[in-house]
């Protein structure tokens, strides 16, 4: 809480500074295009513990939308002149909330995409409510925005909570794995992935047996892993919330403490493809998780992913894919309407269906702006099986659009 | 539930894993401290470029875990004589912020050096192929590879400890940590036991992270978690006490993970409570001596 409080602090002394500063009213008059170009920006972790799968990556899969845009419209573009620029939030609300600012006032931008850590997405979503200019979150888990704390100009695009919980948690009860053992960080993305896994196991006729709350930063997961087993009745899974160098700590763990071997699988809430090259395939064998996109799913995800690593030299994450997919579909809507006038733009996207290569069978819903596609169930290969790089998914079935994420009128969405 | 004796025991043994980082650790920056009086905050940065020196040696150019048991720790006693050599000793003579200043700083250079060379996620190291097993202990099985970490740290511990007990270097050494001035009016010159001081201290840290490396994540900020830890440890160990630094680091070990399984919302907090009541009690930690530098 104190965090929001110094954040929005922060927000209104940036604000009047800006405002008193510049002077520069709304968009300029009869211009179709404010500015005469279109700015979209990228807001990431540059550095910190995002940087990997998202970061300076996503800003080159922005910039491959800007090009397949204009190569599809040539002439016929609303505009020639689009640029991209990109700005690091180090996953801090307070620097997210005024460097969302700045780039919305200063450099122009029309848009702002992906702003990974909840806390930092919800205060660049206020600034672009308070601003009234779109914002694409790709990043980002929470449910809130599309929840509570929505707002007309915010889109969520890639995942969120629910749609992990009900996509994984749902599915690995359905195989008959009724009992659970949940495992998460002590802190906001934690305690909610695990009460969204509760309520999607539940639902699906599954029990969990016990959850334990974990220190985070942590290294040491022993304890947890030797209480599995000896919990009654005997869980069938250990369902983990942990991410990054903490679910890297306790994979290797669960692999030393052989609870795989006693009839214990594993299942992760949140994965990111980075992760599963850090510990190399073998030791999440097995492991079921819930995927927004696969660059290895279809001829369609080879070709894009084959282009973007002759860009960047790595393999496309979800994040990346989803960068890519929610900025060419904002070109897409300022070609429809003719203007980057905001309301406009808003208006041609709402209820838009689409198909695209990050996005399949894809939908911008109007009462909350979740961006529902498909997504997919997916296990982690054995290293016997990967046959090239990065080839580490099997995907074991799509999760149709509406099915995968929570229904609008669940998530208190009052759109202002 | 109540935990029942092997339950009790197997934490024990986690305890006593994780307290053999703390103490591998712990004996380094005490060594340190004593000797040159630096309380070096690039302690963990140094743990992290053992882990990651592992990783490639292994990666790169092949090197097994064996042979980075080795040459990972010598590498790093060059690098940290050169560090010593070039910077630490310069600020030795001014306010000990100095130094604390300059290693912190160290640890921020290494870190991104590190990052952007492998970025943030961590990286793989496989376990090696002899210790993939586990070892049945009484009642119940442990992984081979945690019992050789905890009896790698224990030998070495006590091999440190009876270089500095029963040897001529040894006794030079705690002379020279415990009256620098005195040991010189004999005719020992002090200033050329500071460099390999300095080295062996970071050497040991270096051989704690290659330890580390299969089986906990190898990234940039591995050591920044961890060194917050060891502080406490070597503080209730007592500043400069070689002895207590490492007794501190397996029971503070020992202590929070019976702490993860009695009370699990304080297992973050315990080391710092008891930090606190050691202070309170025996200032100087509870093997430090009031009239040491601490």
């Amino acid at each position: 809480m104190r965090k929001t409080t110094r954040a929005l602090c922060a927000a209104s002394a940036a604000g009047v500074l800006l405002i008193a500063g510049c002077g520069r009213g709304g968009p300029g008059g009869d211009e179709k295009i404010s500015g005469g170009k279109i700015v979209l920006a990228v807001l990431n972790d540059q550095s910190g513990v995002y940087a990997d799968l998202s970061g300076k990556n996503s800003v080159e899969a922005v910039r491959m939308a800007v090009a397949d845009f204009q190569a599809k419209h040539g002439d016929q573009a609303v505009t020639k002149n689009i640029e991209v620029i990109s700005a690091d939030h180090q996953n801090k609300p307070d620097i997210a909330n005024s460097k969302a600012q700045e780039l919305y006032d200063r450099q122009q931008a029309d848009t702002i995409l992906d702003v990974p850590t909840s806390s930092a997405a919800l205060a660049v979503a206020n600034v672009a409510k308070a601003k009234r200019k779109l914002y694409f979150n790709i990043g980002a888990a929470t449910t809130e925005l599309t929840g509570k704390q929505c707002n007309k100009y915010t889109f969520h695009y890639a995942y969120d909570t629910y749609m992990l919980a009900n996509g994984t948690g749902t599915a690995v009860t359905k195989q008959g794995n009724k009992n659970w053992y949940l495992v998460y960080p002590d802190y906001a993305f934690g305690q909610d992935m695990q009460k969204s896994f509760r309520t999607a196991i539940g639902a699906a006729g599954g029990t969990v047996v016990a959850a334990d709350p974990t220190p985070f930063p942590n290294d040491n997961f022993s304890t947890y892993l030797l209480k599995a087993p000896t919990l009654k009745p005997k869980p069938e899974v250990l369902g983990t919330m942990q991410a990054g160098g903490d679910l890297v700590n306790l994979v290797k763990q669960y692999n030393e403490f052989k609870l795989r071997e006693q009839g214990i699988k594993l299942s992760v809430g949140l994965m990111f493809i980075t992760d599963i090259h850090s510990l190399g395939p073998d030791a999440f064998a097995g492991t079921t998780f819930t995927d927004a996109w696969y660059w290895n799913f279809d001829e369609r995800n080879r070709q894009w992913a084959a282009q973007f690593t002759a860009r960047t030299g790595t393999r496309p994450s979800f994040a990346h894919a989803a960068n890519y997919s929610a900025a060419l579909q904002y070109l897409e809507a300022v070609q429809r309407a003719g203007t980057d006038a905001a309301d406009d733009v808003v208006a041609k996207l709402e209820g838009y269906q689409y198909d695209d290569v990050f996005a399949r069978h894809a939908s911008i819903r109007a009462q909350d702006h979740r961006v529902i596609h498909d997504v997919y169930l997916a296990e982690v290969k054995p290293k016997s099986q990967v046959t090239t790089d990065w080839d580490y998914e099997k995907i074991l079935r799509t999760i149709p659009a509406e099915q995968a994420f929570r229904p609008a009128a669940a998530g208190g969405c009052a759109m202002s | 539930m109540t935990p029942t004796e092997t339950d009790v025991l197997q934490q024990c043994f986690n305890g006593l894993v994780s307290g053999s980082f703390y103490a591998l650790l712990a004996l380094g920056l005490a060594v340190i401290f004593g000797m040159l009086g630096v309380v070096n905050f690039a302690h963990g940065a140094c743990y992290m470029l053992g882990a990651f020196g592992a990783y490639v040696a292994l990666a790169r150019f092949g090197v097994p875990f064996w042979a980075a048991l080795v040459l990972v720790p010598a590498l790093l006693f060059l690098v940290g004589a050169v560090l010593e050599r070039a910077l630490i000793r310069r600020l030795a003579p001014l306010d000990p912020l100095y130094n604390f200043l300059l290693t912190f700083g160290l640890t921020l250079v290494l870190q991104d050096l590190v990052k952007r060379g492998y970025g943030v996620q961590s990286q793989p190291y496989p376990r090696p192929a002899e210790l993939t097993g586990s070892v049945h202990l009484g009642l119940f099985d442990y992984p081979a590879y945690q019992v050789f970490v905890l009896a790698a740290s224990v030998v070495l511990c006590a091999a440190v400890w009876l270089v500095l007990t029963r040897t001529r270097v040894g006794l030079v050494v705690r002379a020279a940590t415990e009256r620098p001035e005195l040991t010189g009016a004999f005719g020992i010159d002090v200033g050329r036991w500071v460099t390999p001081v300095f080295g062996f201290g970071v050497a040991l840290a270096g051989l704690a992270g290659v330890l580390a490396a299969p089986m906990r994540a190898i990234n940039p900020l591995m050591g920044a978690d961890l060194v917050i830890a060891v502080f406490a440890v070597v503080v209730i160990g007592g500043l400069g006490s070689v002895f207590g630094s490492v007794l501190a680091g397996f029971a503070i070990g020992l202590l929070q993970a019976l702490g993860n399984l009695y009370v699990p919302a304080l297992s973050q907090t315990l080391i710092f409570i008891v930090m606190a009541a050691v202070l309170l009690w025996r200032p100087a930690g509870l093997f430090g001596r009031e009239e040491a530098r601490a």
